[in-house]
């Protein structure tokens, strides 16, 4: 197909390399090192998107990151991505692409009726009309709906994303953002001065802002001699296609690395994209600058372009975008655009805001034939679908009209309104800006001891050469902060001779907005085109009373959409300080915030999803449980069997049955999971009787104990038992659940308040696994496996372990009891444990040994009345627990004092009761419970907290913490599920449902 | 993300620590019986701009507890010592 607007020669692409690609059905022929943008505007395409809120037809409008206009639909199917600016989409063969936020497209979009509406569709007009009218939200709600998706952006996909990302860590001295001139002159002078330096730069090429310059002059020499001397620094490391989107504390910055984003699907094993994440010891920010529009009436029409873009597509892409140029512009960097253009073949009429504009500037001009209008400015743009022309005005000092206007023919309207440095990412890091009058932009407020130095146009520098002498000496400056190496002598290359000076700094009319005298215009004059805000929004806002340009951003919405303003905040600013009649600082700016441009989540998910989101903990028998048929159920990060469902069960089949078993015969349960933490030391015992409710002094070596730890505020925090191994030796358990917080909370404790005591803490839960052997024959089972030791209750009663072997494995033996039958715990180390393990099922088959699970086991506690997580809830006292009889009268411990507060010692407080409940259906956890006697609802009075069904008393059954709890046993109450809407009723009674004697584990 | 200068390990990102709490509040002796001294070693925190001293935990590496001199407005990191090591 032929490319209308492609010139026959110049520009930066492969010829060679002829490729095809789809814009809304439509082909686009292009070549190698287009964009998709530029190959829009080589085949003549006007119409490339339609505007966020009024739907008008739009064009490109940038030629880079700042695009607002050419936001669009990148491939299909999985890879679907939407929202991409078409200026930075590098063309492939082969891509797809389609126009968003229009239907059924968008040269003919159903919505862009709302055009008809516009002068009704104000600031918070939605807000306005639909929330007044019926009272309450949901009428608000409903219209909600509707509202959003008619206005919006892109449509996001909801299949999971094919293609891998990831992550990577890096260091370096020196860091330079940006491989634009400063940026290239930065990195060879700190290589060379010895640094270890990173060089990053947004675009698939290195050039900046050089690459829009004219092919083969001066500037491509200089370009070349720096890219070969940067070849062959080894201490330079080059990332392209790299943009860095935050710089954050301590110098650490954030970036995305777009791999393989410039081909269809990425080579195998390659990432889409990579999220780097730097450390760096200085950085140079040369993040260059975003040209400024004018705002004018229809300042949106497609054909309406930034100067310097059109500059780019010009010598870069060697495309003219249009034939008749008017060039409007309020400073010098429009000049060389327009010679540019004129060697281009185009015919260029150049308005300058400015009434005097010095010889230099206009005489070349001139004699190429360009028309000139100082003083001059647009006042609208003509033509609705496309630019057919533009009415000129004579301005006043404040851009209003100023005279009759008069109206030149054109198809293409490229304006400057001066540059934007890019100071992102020195805003990011919390460094001042200030406003400079001469280039009217917000600079960095340089300190010498910052880590980030800045260079080019982030500086508003002026001419090429300035680009690369700032460049050179922040490169030489931040590796001699890293170095300490003074007086190196760097070599960077420079132009031959001066080019033609572009320099905007130096002599800029702040008037960026054109309307008749009386400030209106003539037509919607956009001050944000990505968000659809314009002038009279701004000015709608400033005479409701916004005053703060924070509230002026949130109520219009100027600077919100994805380009976060990049090309609205300094003209919104203006329109407000003029309103206000104060300068642009006065009123401010708003703060930036990561990230610069839109960046995928995926890459800084990176591999860290699905199952490698954490790591998963296994316990050393988990193969045995998998081959067993467990089905397995998360803790934390553990993995452990939830039941093993027999022959088809149901879990509720087999975890009454799994219970009951244990009840008859004998059970295992793999406790590997609890926590464990060696605590040892001369000053051990004194250390626990600090951190426990209860004495530990008198503990002998071979006993254990069960103890209950508080925080300092005098709420339970843990409970387990601790086993006294040796004189100076303990064994501490604590629940699955906060192994990790106790262990760090003991450190805390010996390492900042009681330093003076002698004691170590380690965890060594990963060194021992755990067993819970229950059930009437689990001493006949334990008797018949193991060797050395007496396990007769006379010998081992309750709370004592002994030492013995379990084919030939040392193991130790607690005699305690979580189920309330006969139980012991059996600790081995990690490595036998899978052995051991075999053998008590080799030994057992004889007293029908069966493994239960999580869900069992939670079974029997709840029928003995045990806490458990659910009642150790972070809010609970030990009354609260019934729990009160362990702690010691007579010693302080950690939270002895403040659990005596008023509030915590009340007796009304909700205590632990067991529930019985009426019917055949168990109750939910958290089900409120209310008072039957009472006339009216009121408030709960309790809630439920771990509901099973029980085997062994044949009904559901419930933990529950009830106000004024134990006086009520025998009263009926009234369970209420609000979720599930459902009324139960039950018997308070004992949370000890089973044998409360204890006569069972006793045996 | 912060860096943390931890006296054993070196300089690490912030994400292999924890932060603990307000450094320059202390402890009451385990025998201090009253109310008051626990109530305000407990609840009773400044909340500075500016320089504050802090408990940060190294639990993915040394697993030392740290004293980090942390400027709350701008994060500027100041020294990072060993907390056993205050008043020896």
């Amino acid at each position: 197909m032929k490319q209308p607007n492609r010139l026959e020669h110049g520009g930066r692409i492969d010829r060679d390399r002829a490729i095809e690609m789809q814009f809304d059905g439509q082909t686009l022929s292009a070549f190698e090192g287009d964009t998709l943008a530029s190959a829009m505007l080589a085949n003549g395409l006007k119409i490339v998107a339609r505007g966020f809120k009024y739907h008008r037809p739009r064009g490109v409008f940038s030629a880079g990151v700042e695009e607002p206009n050419a936001l669009v639909h990148l491939r299909s199917g999985a890879r679907h991505e939407p929202n991409a600016r078409a200026t930075v989409v590098e063309a492939y063969d082969g891509l797809q692409s389609t126009g968003q936020n229009a239907w059924p497209g968008v040269r003919f979009d159903i919505s862009a009726v709302n055009q008809l509406l516009a002068p009704f569709i104000g600031a918070g007009f939605y807000y306005k009309t639909f929330m007044g009218p019926v009272k309450g939200t949901a009428f608000w709600m409903f219209c909600e709906k509707f509202i959003r998706r008619a206005a919006g952006m892109g449509r996001a996909q909801t299949v999971a994303d094919p293609d891998e990302y990831e992550k990577v860590n890096a260091f370096c001295d020196v860091l330079v953002i940006g491989g634009g001139p400063a940026g290239l002159a930065a990195a060879i002078a700190a290589g060379q001065c010895g640094a270890r330096v990173i060089l990053l730069e947004q675009d698939a090429c290195l050039g900046g802002s050089m690459l829009s310059l004219p092919v083969g002059g001066e500037s491509d020499a200089c370009l070349k001699a720096m890219e070969a001397t940067l070849k062959g620094m080894d201490n330079v490391r080059i990332l392209k296609r790299t943009t860095v989107f935050g710089a954050y504390d301590q110098d650490v910055y954030g970036a995305v690395e777009r791999v393989w984003d410039h081909v269809e699907v990425p080579p195998a094993h390659q990432p889409r994209q990579r999220y780097w994440q730097i450390r760096t010891k200085q950085a140079v920010m040369a993040t260059g600058a975003i040209e400024r529009p004018l705002v004018f009436a229809n300042n949106d029409r497609p054909g309406v372009m930034l100067a310097n873009a059109v500059r780019s597509y010009v010598n870069r892409y060697a495309v003219l975008p249009g034939k008749k140029i008017v060039l409007a512009t309020n400073n010098d960097s429009a000049y060389a655009v327009a010679a540019d253009l004129v060697r281009a073949g185009a015919e260029v009429s150049l308005l300058d805001a400015r009434v005097s504009v010095p010889a230099e500037l206009f005489k070349p001009l001139e004699a190429l034939g360009v028309q000139l209008y100082p003083g001059y400015g647009i006042l609208a743009a003509k033509g609705s679908r496309g630019v057919s022309g533009a009415k000129i005005v004579l301005l006043d000092e404040n851009g209003c009209a100023r005279g009759p206007s008069k109206t030149i023919r054109c198809d293409l309207i490229a304006v400057s309104g001066g540059w934007t440095p890019v100071v992102h990412l020195w805003s990011q890091r919390g460094q001042k800006l200030q406003f400079d009058e001469q280039s009217a932009s917000f600079l960095p407020l340089k300190s010498a001891s910052s880590t980030l130095k800045t260079a080019g146009s982030a500086n508003a520098c002026g001419d090429l050469n300035q680009a690369l002498l700032q460049g050179e000496v922040a490169g030489q400056e931040a590796a001699k902060a890293v170095t300490g190496v003074v007086g190196v002598q760097v070599n960077v290359p420079r132009l031959k001779e001066a080019i033609y000076a572009d320099d905007w700094a130096r002599d800029l009319l702040m008037i960026w907005s054109v309307t008749r005298e009386d400030g209106s215009t003539d037509g919607k004059a956009f001050v944000d085109v990505q968000h659809d805000v314009a002038l009279s929004d701004i000015d709608l806002a400033h005479r409701e009373g916004f005053v703060s340009v924070e509230h002026l951003k949130r109520y219009t919405t100027t600077g919100m959409a994805t380009d976060q303003g990049k090309l609205s905040n300094i003209n919104a600013l203006a329109r407000m300080a003029q309103l206000q009649a104060l300068s642009i600082p006065k009123v401010g700016t708003t703060t930036f915030r990561p990230p610069y441009t839109p960046i995928a989540i995926g890459a800084i998910a990176g591999r860290e999803q699905g199952i490698h989101f954490r790591p998963t903990r296994l316990t050393p028998v988990h193969d045995w449980h998998v081959d067993n048929a467990a089905v397995m159920i998360e803790a934390g990060a553990w993995k452990r069997p939830w039941y093993y469902p027999e022959g088809g069960e149901t879990i509720n089949q087999a975890y009454v049955r799994e219970a009951a078993h244990v009840r008859k015969h004998v059970g295992v349960v793999d406790a590997s999971t609890l926590g464990k933490i060696a605590v040892q030391g001369p000053d051990a015992a004194e250390f626990l009787n600090r951190v426990y409710v209860n004495a530990w002094k008198k503990l002998k070596i071979g006993r254990l104990r069960y103890g209950v730890m508080l925080r300092d505020d005098g709420i339970v925090l843990d409970d387990g038992a601790t086993a006294r191994l040796g004189e100076n030796d303990y064994f501490m358990t604590t629940t699955t659940a906060n192994a990790a917080k106790i262990l760090g909370y003991l450190e805390h404790l010996l390492q900042t308040a009681w330093t003076d005591l002698k004691v170590h803490v380690t965890s060594v839960s990963d060194q021992y696994a755990a067993f819970a052997v229950a059930g009437p024959s689990a001493r006949d089972l334990l008797d018949a496996v193991c060797s050395g030791a007496d396990l007769s209750n006379e010998a081992l009663p309750n709370n004592q372990f002994v030492k013995a072997t379990i084919a030939g494995v040392p193991v130790r033996i607690n005699r305690m009891s979580y189920s309330g039958e006969l139980a012991y715990e059996v600790y081995v180390a990690s490595g036998y444990a899978h052995a051991v393990w075999k053998n008590l099922f080799k030994a057992g088959a004889s007293f029908d040994i069966k493994p239960y699970g999580t869900e069992s086991m939670g079974a029997l506690r709840i029928e003995k009345g045990h806490v458990a997580g659910p009642e150790i809830d972070g809010r609970t006292t030990l009354g609260d627990l019934g729990l009160a009889g362990f702690a010691s009268r007579v010693k302080p411990f950690s939270g002895s004092v403040l659990r005596h507060r008023e509030k915590l010692d009340m007796a009304s407080r909700p205590t632990l009761v067991g529930l019985e409940i009426d019917g055949d259906t168990g109750g939910m956890a958290g089900s409120l419970i209310y008072d039957q006697r009472a006339q009216q609802m009121g408030e709960e009075q309790g809630f439920l907290t771990s509901t099973t069904y029980s085997p062994a008393l044949k009904k559901y059954i419930s933990l529950a913490l009830l106000r004024d709890g134990h006086e009520r046993f025998g009263e009926s109450v009234d369970i209420v599920n609000h979720v599930g809407d459902t009324v139960q009723t039950a018997k308070v009674v004992s949370p000890h449902f089973f044998d409360p004697e204890g006569a069972r584990q006793n045996a | 993300m912060i860096r943390i200068n931890c006296p054993v390990c070196g300089l690490r990102d912030e994400t292999e620590f924890t932060y603990g709490g307000d450094a320059s509040v202390t402890r009451p002796p385990i025998d201090d019986t009253q109310l008051s001294s626990w109530m305000d070693f407990v609840f009773m925190r400044d909340n500075p701009r500016g320089e504050h001293r802090e408990f940060w935990h190294h639990v993915q590496g040394c697993r030392q507890w740290l004293v980090l001199e942390r400027n709350t407005a701008n994060h500027a990191i100041g020294s990072c010592t060993l907390a056993a090591g205050r008043g020896t």
